[in-house]
């Protein structure tokens, strides 16, 4: 925007160096949803959250009827299975970081594990289609490519739900996973998880969050590194109309040496109850020399009353690094901008179609999928027929 | 042809303690092929009568008319006012993250023009006029006026001026913040497209140094919200020499 001060809305910035204060790394994280007490919403992680709108998630009270179904398409080679909850591999890349993620860790009967074996190379993505039928679920997904595997993961979410699920990503040595999530809810549904990425030696994660529909939307993307050399690339589009929470709470734990990672997130808000929020957290423990980190940012509020809570927060506990850095702005589509445009004979609702148009095109490009690209351009397109008009 | 007729315009803004009145009743009629240089101090109200007539939503009518070749121009929405022939070529254009040049220019231009231009021809049409108006070809890429010079801002106007062909040009202080080469660049620009006998120009300006590329058929002078004097080109000669001061002094009542 021409002007990055933030339009209703609050964006801070704090980077640390020093000390490792901090929360985060003292933060409390458990497999066990007793070990959390109930939010109240003063927290630091809960209050930008209406709790009132989880449907009891967080205290307890939802109850689970399977409302969900989820299908499973995998080309040859891989394995899907559905397993019971002594499963070695569930749990692996690391625990839950707050009461509704363990809560879903605690509840979930059965839970689906993909994987990919070493040196397969897919050349179709693994589809995942959850689709919500009005009930109340927990879940368990893990994700697991071996050494030196390729696979790209699609992961769709339609329907009406309220979900609290947990996807986990193990990826080998030397792999490269691509993950897209897209929560394409009903405006009704409410889906709250954690999406943990353990990275392995000289390995790739690439995650696209793409979030257009429900009513509350949560989710805790999560990078670790199990060895040095591993590269994450997350990437985020969500589209906030009237009436939605829509809120991504981002960590980056640089706990080894060499590894770079690479956030942008974007979002549009539309309609006077719109709410989005974006945590961008980065620490970079001692022990992670050579860190490559950059994350970032970006909200276009099209409408007044629009709420953005954007808030980067960079720790570094050694100097040792490449480089280290975060952006957010928050601008808001200036009636002289809309001016602008339709001096040139453009009318006002093109006008900001091409606005948001622009906004996003950079970061679609960047994902660098070219059949999920068209597919974001035609969702974003008819989000904004929709809202626009 | 195409006449622009503004009769009696008032116009007010919205200001701390209430609406202040900032045209208090202009009357000028624009032929097109003909060129009127606007002339006035600052604070005169020159700016508002452009913004006013490509109906910018800060600025409210509350008195008068403004007719396109007897269409209502007062009653169109400010891209309707520019699909009918109204451009106005801005002092500070604002920058539209996000939006390429060239995607901006396709778009308007196919709104003006009612379909979208061929592409063949279009691309063509677009080099040439960059580089009639020495506008890098790598400006197509840039988002529209981000991080441009105060003069690349200003030929980047007359671009669309030259490509969009409009009835009716008002050209707001285009001159300013202009050095000699810039204004020279854009000045030849502004009289291609006059030459074309299609345009009728309105020219805003505080300084009389542009008048010596652009050639007015007519000067006003501008106080205090109207037209205090009109005349021929030798209007601006006797401003050059005198300045504004006499006007300020007979219409200060601000």
């Amino acid at each position: 925007m021409a002007e990055t001060i933030p339009a209703g809305s609050t964006t801070d910035g704090v980077i640390q160096v020093g000390q490792p204060t901090d929360a985060r790394v003292s933060a409390l994280a458990s497999y066990d949803v007793a070990d959390f007490p109930v939010p109240l919403g003063r927290e630091e992680e809960w209050r930008f959250t209406p709790l009132e709108r989880l449907r009891g998630l967080h205290d307890g009270t939802a109850v689970a009827d399977g409302g969900v179904r989820v299908e499973v398409t995998a080309p040859e080679g891989v394995t899907v299975e559905t397993v019971g909850r002594d499963d070695a591999r569930l749990g692996k890349a690391g625990k839950p970081v707050d009461r509704v993620a363990a809560q879903a860790y605690s509840s979930f009967e059965k839970a689906s594990i993909v994987s990919v074996p070493k040196e397969t190379v897919l050349t179709e993505p693994v589809r995942i289609a959850v689709h919500g039928e009005g009930g109340t679920a927990f879940g368990h997904q893990v994700v697991e490519i071996g050494a030196f595997a390729e696979a790209v993961v699609v992961i769709d979410h339609t329907g009406d739900a309220t979900v609290a699920a947990n996807v986990e990503y193990l990826i080998g040595d030397g792999a490269k996973l691509t993950v897209v999530s897209v929560q394409d809810w009903d405006d009704t549904a409410v889906h709250a998880g954690q999406h943990t990425a353990l990275v392995g030696r000289d390995a790739t994660f690439k995650s696209v969050v793409v979030t257009f529909g429900g009513d509350l939307v949560r989710l805790h993307p999560r990078v670790v590194y199990g060895a040095p050399g591993g590269e994450a690339e997350l990437y985020g589009l969500y589209f906030t109309d009237n009436g939605q929470h829509q809120e991504h709470r981002l960590f980056i734990d640089h706990d080894t040496p060499h590894c770079r990672s690479n956030v942008a997130y974007k979002g549009a808000l539309q309609g006077a109850e719109a709410h989005a929020v974006w945590i961008g957290d980065v620490l970079i423990r001692a022990a992670a020399e050579g860190t490559d980190t950059y994350e970032l940012n970006r909200n276009l509020v099209l409408t007044d009353g629009a709420r953005v809570d954007s808030v980067p927060n960079l720790e570094i506990e050694t100097g040792e690094i490449v480089g280290a850095g975060h952006a957010s702005a928050t601008g808001r589509f200036e009636d002289e901008q809309l001016f602008y445009l339709m001096a040139r004979g453009i009318p006002a609702d093109e006008a900001r179609r091409l606005v948001v148009r622009g906004f996003f095109a950079e970061l679609v490009q960047q994902i660098g999928i070219p059949e999920l690209e068209e597919r974001l351009i035609d969702k974003i397109e008819a989000e904004l027929e929709a809202s626009v008009g | 042809m195409a006449t622009l007729e503004i009769h009696d315009l008032h116009v007010s803004v919205d200001a701390e303690g209430g609406p202040r009145e900032i045209l208090r009743g202009v009357d000028l009629t624009v032929k097109q092929g003909e060129t009127h240089a606007i002339m006035g101090p600052n604070g005169s109200g020159k700016s508002t009568l452009a913004y006013s007539l490509a109906g910018h939503p800060k600025y409210t009518v509350t008195g008068g008319t403004v007719t396109l070749d007897g269409e209502d121009v007062l009653a169109m929405s400010v891209d309707e006012r520019a699909r009918a022939g109204v451009f106005l070529a801005m002092q500070y254009p604002v920058e539209v993250p996000g939006v390429s040049v060239s995607n901006f220019l396709r778009t308007s231009a196919t709104a003006i023009r009612g379909e979208a231009p061929k592409l063949r021809t279009w691309v063509k049409e677009v080099k040439e006029a960059m580089e009639r108006l020495h506008i890098d070809p790598s400006f197509a890429e840039r988002n529209v006026n981000e991080g441009f010079s105060g003069g690349e801002k200003k030929r980047h106007e007359i671009l669309q001026l030259e490509l969009l062909k409009p009835a009716i040009a008002i050209l707001d202080e285009t001159d300013s913040g202009l050095d000699v080469d810039a204004l020279r660049v854009v000045s030849e620009g502004v009289n291609r497209v006059r030459e074309s006998g299609q345009v009728g120009t309105l020219l805003i300006t505080h300084y009389t140094r542009i008048l010596r590329y652009i050639k007015p058929d007519h000067v006003h002078v501008f106080a205090a919200g109207r037209i205090a004097e009109s005349g021929g080109p030798e209007l601006a000669d006797k401003l050059e020499e005198e300045g504004y001061e006499e006007y300020v002094k007979g219409g200060a009542s601000e």
